[in-house]
This record gives C-alpha cells, structure tokens and sequence, in this order.
C-alpha cells in the first residue's frame, strides 16, 4: 500500500523531468546564452538577461540574507533563552509565510517609497525570505555539535564568543553550508515575490534601480503566452533553471551523505 | 555584587535583569549583542509585514467593512461605469476549493510515503527513495506550472474531465464544459507539490516515536502493520495533525502553479471543471497594472487574509510539534 503511494508520488517527477530534459535540450544553442530574450512569439534570442537578473538578485539577496542568517542562527543556537525559544517558533512561522505575501511586502515597502520596480527590491525580497531558512539550518547544525566539544573549549578558559567564532563554527560548517546553499537553491526558484518587485526586463541590466528579468519570471511569461515558439523556449530557460537548482540540490545532499558516512 | 547583596527587595525578573546586565558590563561579550541584534531581524520582520500589509488595505476595507470578505463580486469596472464592486469571496473559495480537493488528495498519499519511508521500506532503499522526494520537493513551482499547461492541462481535459463528467455529471461539482484551465487541474497540481513536502514532515513525525514503543509491540508478536496502527500512530497522531495544518499553509499560499492552471476568472462557481481564481492568483495576475487604488488596496487585503490563515496555521502547527517533540523526549504515550 505504502510503497504504491510513493511510486505514485514518483509519477510527476519521472515525468517533469523527462519533459524539462526532452523540450529543453531541443531548445539549447549557443545563442542561448549569449543574447536577450526574444519578443515573445519572436525566434532566436537568448537568456543572457534573465541570467543575469537572477545571478545578481540572488547575489543581492545573499550579501545580506547569509550573513544575518548565520548570525541569528548563533544566537538560536547560543545563547538559549525563552526569547530564543520565542524567535526560533517566529522565524519557523516566517519561513511558511507565502513567498506572494514577502513580494506584496516588499512592494509596500520600496517600490511604493521610490516609485519604480527595481532590482535592489527584488534582490531584498529574496534576502527577507533567506533570513529564516539559513537560520533555522544554523541553529540545527550547530545543536549537532558534540557538547563535549563546547565544554572543552569553555574549560580551556576560550571565552564565549571566541568559542563560538572559532571552536564551534568550524566544526558545524559543513553543516552551515549545506543550508546556506540550499538556501540559494530555493530563492533562485522564486518567482512571485519577483513578479512584484522586479517585474522583469527584456534588456540587460546596466542599472540595479531599473527593473530586472530572472529566469523564472521568463518561464512565466514565455510559458502562459500561449504562443507555441515562446513555450519552447519556457522550457529551454526551465531546463537551465532546474539544472541549477537541481544540481545545487544533489551536491550538497551527496556531500553531507558522505560526511554521515564517514562519522559511522 | 546583587541586588540582594545590596540589600534591595525585588522582583525576582527585575533582580535576574539588573545582574544580567552587571554581569555583563563588567564581562562585555560584544559578540552576543552583534548576534542578537542579527537575531532581533526575525521578530521585527514580523510587525513590519503586518503594518505594511494592513496599511495597503484600509482604503478597501473603508467602503467595503468586513462584508470585503464575503463580498461574492469581483468587478474591477463596471460595465456601466461607477465605482469598482470588490469582494473577496470569489478569491476565497477558489483559494478553499482547490485546497480542500488538494490536501484530499495529499494527506492519504503523504502519510502513506512518510510510513513507507520510516517504517516499511527495506534500509537500502530508504535514502534513495527519501532523495527522490527531496528532489520533488525542490523543484520551481514555476516549473511545475509550466509542466500543467503544457502536460497536465491537456491530460485533464482530453482523458479525466470528460470520463468524470460522463460518469458523475449528475452532481453539480462534475457538471459544465471542461477544457482543461480550472480547480480540479490546480488541485491536481496542488496536490502533487504538496506530497514532497507534507510527506518529509511525516517522517521526521513518525521517525520521533521512541524505538521501545516499537520494540514492545514486535516482542508481543504484532505483526509490521499492527505496530505502526497500534503503536506508532496513537503517538504520532499530534504530529501527523500539524503535518496537514503546515501542508494546508503550503497549499493556499502556493501561488505560480496555480495561477498558470486555474484559469484566472473571478467568479465563483459549483462545478470543479469551471476556471477561478486563488488568493495568490489574483494577486500574482492583478496586482502590477491596478490602476484604481481601490483595486490594489483590495489585493492587499486579500493579502492580509491570506497572511492570517498561513500564520495561524503555521504557528498552531509548530505548536504541536513542540509539544509532541517534548512529550518524546520524555517518553510519553499520547
């Protein structure tokens, strides 16, 4: 019974896969990667923009989603505290806020204070939706540090801070790591809080205030035109899209299996 | 030195505050204010979303009231002219349908993966088969909209929409013509997004039960079916609750695949065939070119509810996971 439930659940992968993979390659040349989209129903044309947009928005999103993340998922993990607890079920309730709401946000926030959709809003909507992943993965890697390791450190008289900086950031980087890039992961694959705030760009980007085009935003568009050409080449900008998200994906979990086993 | 040292009378958190704060003036840890304040980033997100949200809807719920929410018109101009007629109604229960019809379809399939993952499978499949659903789990939901229009769109409505129609075209759930765009394709697609990740939540759910529960049931002679119903469930029954709750949050919020099968029509109707729209549809399809503020002020309201029914969700459910975690620790049989 159970296992009939999971070859069922298995169906859709097989298939989007084999879809994304058969369309998608069809779709590749090297233009493909080195021009602008195309008007829709136009041929030719490439991702080079869309790439663009969403390599510099992740970026963006990264320089200040990471760091922030990491720290507050030290403190979650640290300095315990019934606050602690308080944060940890607030940043567990943000990560299942829907992503539309972040860009509904973000949109209130900054398009509407400097009147144009702009890549800086993308890339912070992003960045507000990386906060709570990274440091919720933190504090879970962190807690996986033997105590024995904390303890030692602490005896040795390292203080608190210098423990944690040295000792036990080290030791769970692997870890650490591990969220942060499926972190990236996620947010390279957000499409709504974009549609909100940074709406999308025929042209290459020479300006983070103008607006900017991602990968999935191009999908959307291209792929709900109804246009047979354009649709093709949703899935050509899919294929790339899943490529490294997926791929993001396999590294890190391979990495991390190896590491269980060799701790065995 | 304390407060009691010193000889003052306190309250006990007044006292803790005051020789916290000593004791760190005096052994400053600047590194515990840099996380903190990085910390303080979580909770403070939160009021700014609910002012900034809340602020975009009052011009809505100013002529509207609360009869916004079950307002069943979603006219942005009126053929003949005159002020927008916006209720949230029709947005609502495309948003109720589709994810009602979707976690039907889920829960069974999701528990049935999550037991099969903790507690069937032979060990060598098991990590393999917990990959694959991770890969499930991580694919774009942008992706998983682009395979419904071009795959199951078509499916559904050349195979599935006209065998159902013929077989079940008596009730009105089943009735009207079908062409593929509607609820039942969304919740179709729903559903399988929300397997991947409702299902990992079951597992970890079922993989929470003390191992001697097990244990004393396969010593007693149960058989492997008779140990998950008698022992494994009655403990896990809490989690599996908070499993749905989180899985019902994912699926109302979930925006991009719905809004590229559901047909975008603002109108409510009683056949599952019929196109409609979903909270994050409207949104995601209205929101850039509203030109009437009253019309966007609308679709933040939408927002603002969609906003509530998550949060609610999200923190009853980790609530309950809280409390079944805690009662493991302790060993506890609910």
């Amino acid at each position: 019974m159970s296992s009939a439930c999971f070859l069922v659940a298995l169906i859709p992968l097989i298939s989007i896969l084999y879809y994304t993979v058969n369309e998608g390659y069809a779709a590749l040349n090297l233009n493909f990667f080195t021009q602008i989209t195309p008007p829709i129903g136009g041929s030719g044309g490439g991702i080079l923009n869309a790439l663009q947009g969403t390599l510099l928005m992740v970026g963006l999103a990264s320089s200040f989603g990471i760091p922030l993340g990491v720290l507050a998922g030290s403190y979650l993990a640290e300095y315990p505290s019934s606050f602690s607890n308080g944060v940890r079920l607030l940043a567990d309730a943000l990560t299942g806020v829907p992503s539309i709401i972040t860009g509904i946000f973000v949109y209130a926030l900054i398009v509407i204070t400097t009147h144009h959709f702009s890549a800086w809003s993308g890339g912070v909507a992003l960045g507000s939706i990386m906060i709570p992943i990274v440091a919720v993965s933190t504090q879970e890697a962190l807690r996986l540090v033997p105590p024995e390791i904390r303890e030692g450190a602490l005896a040795l008289g390292i203080s608190r801070s210098r423990t944690l900086l040295q000792v036990l950031l080290s030791t769970a980087k692997k870890g650490i790591v591990t969220g942060i890039v499926l972190a990236l992961a996620r947010v390279m694959g957000e499409t709504a809080p974009l549609l909100l705030t940074a709406l999308g760009n025929q042209f290459l980007l020479t300006n983070l205030n103008d607006q900017a085009a991602s990968l999935t935003i191009v999908i959307y568009n291209f792929g709900t035109s109804g246009d047979p050409r354009a649709v093709h080449f949703a899935w050509g900008v899919a294929l790339i899209l899943l490529l490294l998200v997926l791929g993001l994906n396999i590294i890190v979990r391979m990495a991390s299996r190896q590491k269980l086993q060799a701790n065995q | 030195m304390n407060l009691r040292q010193l000889g003052i009378r306190s309250k006990a958190w007044v006292r803790q505050l005051v020789d916290k704060t000593l004791a760190w003036t005096s052994h400053p840890d600047p590194l515990q204010l840099l996380v903190l304040a990085a910390a303080l980033s979580i909770p403070v997100t939160w009021p700014i979303i609910i002012d900034r949200v809340y602020v975009g809807s009052i011009l809505a719920f100013r002529p509207f009231g609360l009869g916004f929410i079950i307002g069943s018109t979603w006219i942005v101009s009126p053929p003949g002219g005159g002020p927008p007629l916006l209720g949230a109604l029709p947005a609502l229960s495309g948003s109720g349908v589709t994810t009602i019809f979707a976690l039907l379809i889920a829960v069974p399939v999701s528990l049935g993966v999550g037991l099969f993952q903790s507690e069937l499978a032979p060990k060598q499949i098991r990590a393999p088969s917990v990959f694959l659903v991770e890969m499930l789990a991580a694919v774009p939901s942008v992706v998983y909209g682009l395979w419904g229009i071009v795959v199951l769109v078509p499916f559904m409505g050349v195979n599935v929409d006209p065998s159902l129609k013929s077989a079940l075209g008596f009730l009105p759930l089943f009735s009207g013509s079908a062409n593929g765009f509607g609820m039942l394709t969304a919740g179709v697609i729903l559903a399988i997004m929300v397997v991947p990740y409702a299902s990992s939540i079951m597992r970890e759910v079922f993989a929470a039960v003390p191992k001697a529960q097990r244990e004393a049931m396969i010593a007693l002679g149960a058989t492997n079916w008779e140990t998950v119903r008698k022992s494994v469930m009655p403990f896990a029954r809490a989690g599996v609750v908070a499993a749905i709750m989180l899985a019902l949050g994912r699926a109302i919020g979930e925006t991009m695949a719905v809004t590229m099968t559901i047909g975008n029509t603002a109108k409510i109707s009683t056949s599952l065939f019929a196109p409609a729209y979903s909270i994050p549809s409207i949104i995601a399809n209205e929101f850039v070119g509203s030109e009437n503020p009253l019309h966007l002020s609308s679709l933040f309201a939408l927002g603002l509810i969609l906003f509530a029914i998550t949060f609610l969700m999200n923190i009853g459910a980790r609530l309950l996971i809280r409390q079944l975690s805690f009662k493991a620790r302790r060993g506890h049989v609910a």
